[in-house]
This record gives structure tokens, C-alpha cells and sequence, in this order.
């Protein structure tokens, strides 16, 4: 029998998770740790784990607790900086957006992740997570065969042991003796990924519709899988999807360094709006290259070292609800090879004339999530702060529009931005960290128009000059709205 | 005030300031010769 054509449906964005992994002694594995650790050895090491901080703090830590849902981004504006000094009592590792996981879950997760049986777990330290380590089958040698494996290409991790001491918990081997694409630093840069991004999106699978098939899944991390005939291949979409133990989707990749998720936020909207996929989720692993990434600031100003965690995320995008946010398709944006990179042409393009469309001014949209960088991360390291910056850009355009007066402008940052809250895990910060709390205010809140505007810096992979965004907006439901449903 | 006419110019942007390619344009403008141009991205 021959099936009807599906009907052109709203897209809608359900629910987002993030899960964070605080993973400490990995930060010597990031990439810019392990170079200056190669040049300055034992003395730097010493003082980076001196400023190593504790699961208890990553959980207390007020920008992680927004992160997963049980605080909203404004208390920040509350909470004098830097926020580390002002941990939150009681805060729990678990919350409406997500969850926080130790290292010793994140390193069973890495053992479960590893379908090609490269990882080699210290024989000492594989008890220590036996629990996490149930029906998978694990490889384990003494320290000294891990030792001769490091010495052969391995790449070690590792964990504090009982007497406080560093030790090797495990070993990622190298894929391949002669390939680059395949070297073990690379293997456990794409696992931490993998494992990033399918906790994420267990967490959604449970706890949002756990029944309804997932149709297809878009990745849209930052990593690069595949060997040396095609490095970058990619669809880690599905590698997640697998270890997430979802059954039903298909994927692919979105590759656009950080503006990654919000192109397949687009991309998952058509996808739904022209009835190829029924429910598709948008996922993307954290960044292992990025951690410790500017512990040189931190450790001047005497801070912890702040990029201490793993961030994976997922989001739900179906067709129309009668309660979701809708993704306004018609209002989608993507940067153009014609647009200029200053952050007027960007923001002007990106924010200001995808409004226009629709007759909207800047003045009309709640609330902006730009880059949400948090600024304790990104000030000590002389980068300023990232979504100040961005916000005053906006306001500038409303005050060149005539919206406001140049006085207004501060008004205007506190009225319609955000504080900065988000790991500098590159895709991650990059506005999507908003959208549980977007999600909320669109449905139980009062809130009508959010406007999620995300960068790409194309140039650091030297095939261009230019940079990228790309925006989309989101509303409150049009049929919520007639049912009168308010707070 | 610089004047920029005829000198050399190294324009290192910013992609959330002031990118490389805006250096340029307003160092050129200006009549000096750009003889390189960068963005990083700090964040």
C-alpha cells in the first residue's frame, strides 16, 4: 500500500541535557598542559595538582550547578566573583538539565566505550570501579606492564590512589603502529567524547519520552574520528548513539567548530519540518584537547584550575508538541561567505536581520544566548569576558537601530543577556547551554522570544579567513498560547 | 593619533573583539601596507 506523504510540521525543541565530567588528573592531558609539561616537567606538574580541585568543589562550583538546571543563570549576577570563592552548600550532583560524574565513573565509562579493546586498566586500580565496570570485559596489566605499554606509544591516565599518590590508572594503546590518525592521544581524546556525549543522552532518553524511537541523531562536537585516509570521517553520531543504548537512530556529523550545534539545531528543524525523521536528537561529546587550556591564568591569579570537566550534551528536536518552543525555521540564520567577520557584520547578520524578517527589533526578544563563556575561566588568561563583550555588541545595534539610547545600553545588557556560565569546551558555550533554562521560561515562565546566536572561528584551521555563526530563534508554542497555559 | 600611512602593519584580531580582517581593512584604509593579518580565538 502506498503511504501518504507526511505532513510539513512545526519543529519544536523539547529538552536539552548536559552531563559534566570531572575528570582532574586529565587536565595534564589537554593539550596545552602537555606541551608546557614537556618543556617544564615535575616542578609544573607539582603546581598544577596543587590547583587541582576536588568533585565536591566541581559539584559546589555555581556555574555548574546553572549548567545542569538547579539554579538560573541570573543568580550569578547575585554571587560577587570569582565564584569558586562561594561554593553552593549542599548542591547536588544531579539536576534538571543534566548531572555531574566523577572520574572514576568517567573512566568506566571510557572502559565501556572502548569497543576495539585499546584501553589496559592498572590491575590495582580496576577494582576500584568494579562497579561501573559490569558485563564489559576489561584488559588489565601491572603497573610495570603499563609502564613498558606508555613507553611502546600508550597513552596513560590517571587517578589519585589511596595514599594520595598519582598513579597510572590505565593506558589507551595506539590504534595503529603507523598511523597518526590512530595514535592513543587521539583515541582518548575521541572516547572522552564518545563517552561525553552518550551520557548526555542517556540522561534525555530516560527522562524525556523513553519510549518514543529516536529517528536520527546529529553530532556536532568538536573532535575528529577516523584513521589516516580519512582523518576526520566522523559520524561519532552513532558510535553515541550505540554506547547510549539507544537502538533505533541513524546519524551523521555537523562539522563547524563551535557553531556545530546551532547549524544542526537548524538541520534537525528541516529535518523534522519536511517529515524525513519523526525525532531527532542533536548530540556532541566534551573536548579533552581544551581542558587546563589557559591554566597559566588561573595559576597567576592564584584560581583552581577551572577546566577541570568534560561536558556532553544532547537536544531533543520533534514535531510540534502543542507545548515546546517552537524553532522559528523562517527565522533560522547562517552566516554567509559575503557577510563581513567584525562582530557588527556578525551580529547584524546573524541576530538583527533574521528579525527583521519578521518585523521584529532586538527589543522584542527576551533573551540572547550568545557565547557563554564563563568569565572566572576566561578573564585570569587576559581573554576578558566573552559574553559581556558580545552582549554590548548587541546592544550597540539596538542603539544604532534607535531602539535605545546610548545610555541604555548597560540597561539593555542586563535586561535582555546573560552571565556567563559554561565550560570553554568550544562547541559547548557556544549559546546552547541556555536552552533547558530557555525551555522553561518559554513554557512555565513568562518568557516569548529567545534568540540563540553562536560563532565558528573557521580561520584556525588555516583553509580560510573567515569566521562563522549561525542563529535560530525560538518561541513560545502558538497552540500553548491559545490554550491561555501561563505561569 | 598614529599616522599609518606607509607603514607596515601586523593586524593580530580577535574573533570576539576585533577580527584580523577589520584590522586590515582599516589599517589599508588608512594607507598603511598590511603585511600580515590573523585571528585567534581566545575563548
Amino acid at each position: 500500500m502506498i503511504q501518504e506523504r507526511r505532513a510539513i510540521g512545526v519543529p519544536v525543541i523539547r529538552a536539552a541535557r548536559f552531563v559534566l565530567a570531572h575528570v582532574p588528573d586529565l587536565v595534564m592531558s589537554g593539550s596545552k598542559p602537555r606541551r608546557e609539561l614537556a618543556r617544564q616537567g615535575e616542578v609544573l606538574r607539582t603546581q598544577l595538582r596543587a590547583h587541582l580541585r576536588s568533585f565536591r568543589d566541581a559539584v559546589a562550583y555555581p556555574p555548574h550547578q546553572v549548567l545542569i538546571g538547579n539554579q538560573v543563570p541570573e543568580l550569578l549576577y547575585e554571587f560577587p566573583r570569582p565564584w569558586h570563592m562561594r561554593p553552593m552548600d549542599n548542591a547536588p550532583a544531579v539536576g534538571a538539565a543534566g548531572m555531574i560524574i566523577d572520574q572514576d565513573s568517567f573512566y568506566a565509562w571510557l572502559a565501556r566505550a572502548d569497543t576495539a579493546n585499546l584501553i589496559v586498566l592498572d590491575d590495582a586500580y580496576a577494582p576500584r570501579i568494579a562497579a561501573g565496570l559490569e558485563g564489559v570485559r576489561v584488559s588489565t596489566r601491572d603497573a610495570a606492564g603499563l609502564a613498558r605499554a606508555v613507553s611502546a606509544g600508550a597513552e596513560p591516565f590517571h587517578c589519585d590512589g589511596h595514599d594520595g599518590d598519582v598513579r597510572v590508572a590505565g593506558v589507551v594503546l595506539p590504534g595503529h603502529e603507523e598511523d597518526e590518525s590512530l595514535r592513543a592521544p587521539v583515541l582518548l581524546e575521541n572516547l572522552a567524547a564518545k563517552v561525553t556525549g552518550a551520557l548526555a543522552l542517556r540522561r534525555l532518553r530516560d527522562e524525556v519520552a523513553p519510549h518514543e524511537p529516536v529517528d536520527f541523531l546529529l553530532g556536532s562536537g568538536e573532535e575528529a574520528v577516523g584513521d589516516r585516509y580519512q582523518r576526520g570521517g566522523g559520524n561519532l553520531a552513532k558510535a553515541i548513539g550505540e554506547l547510549a543504548g539507544v537502538r533505533t537512530p541513524g546519524g551523521a556529523d555537523v562539522k563547524a567548530f563551535c557553531a556545530g550545534p546551532v547549524h544542526a539545531l537548524i538541520l534537525a528543524g528541516a529535518l523534522i519540518a519536511a517529515g524525513v525523521h519523526r525525532r531527532v536528537v542533536v548530540v556532541g561529546g566534551g573536548s579533552l584537547a581544551k581542558l587546563g587550556m589557559k591554566f597559566r591564568g588561573h595559576l597567576t591569579v592564584d584560581y583552581p584550575i577551572l577546566e577541570d570537566v568534560l561536558a556532553g550534551m544532547a537536544i531533543d528536536v520533534v514535531a510540534d508538541d502543542g507545548r515546546s518552543p517552537e524553532l522559528r525555521l523562517d527565522a533560522a540564520m547562517v552566516h554567509r561567505i559575503e557577510d563581513g567577520g567584525a562582530g557588527h557584520h556578525m551580529y547584524g547578520a546573524l541576530a538583527q536581520a533574521p528579525l527583521r524578517t519578521l518585523g521584529l527589533r532586538l527589543s522584542d526578544v527576551d533573551r540572547f544566548a550568545v557565547e557563554l563563556h564563563n568569565p572566572d575561566i576566561t578573564e585570569p588568561a587576559g581573554s576578558g569576558d566573552v559574553p559581556g563583550n558580545n552582549y554590548t555588541m548587541l546592544a550597540a545595534l539596538a542603539a544604532r537601530a534607535g531602539e535605545i539610547t546610548r545610555e541604555q545600553m548597560p540597561a539593555f545588557v542586563r535586561a535582555h543577556g546573560l552571565p556567563g556560565f559554561s565550560p570553554t569546551q568550544g562547541h559547548i558555550p557556544s549559546a546552547i547551554p541556555y536552552l533547558p533554562h530557555a525551555i522553561l521560561g518559554l513554557t512555565e515562565g513568562t518568557m516569548t522570544r529567545v534568540q540563540f546566536i553562536a560563532k565558528g572561528s573557521l580561520f584556525l584551521g588555516r583553509m580560510t579567513g573567515m569566521s562563522d555563526g549561525a542563529s535560530i530563534l525560538l518561541e513560545r508554542n502558538a497552540q500553548f498560547l491559545r490554550k491561555g497555559v501561563t505561569s | 593619533m598614529i599616522d599609518l600611512k606607509d607603514k607596515l602593519v601586523l593586524a593580530l584580531g580577535e574573533r570576539d573583539g576585533v577580527p584580523g580582517p577589520a584590522l586590515e581593512a582599516c589599517a589599508v584604509s588608512a594607507g598603511a601596507k598590511v603585511i600580515y593579518s590573523a585571528t585567534q580565538c581566545f575563548a
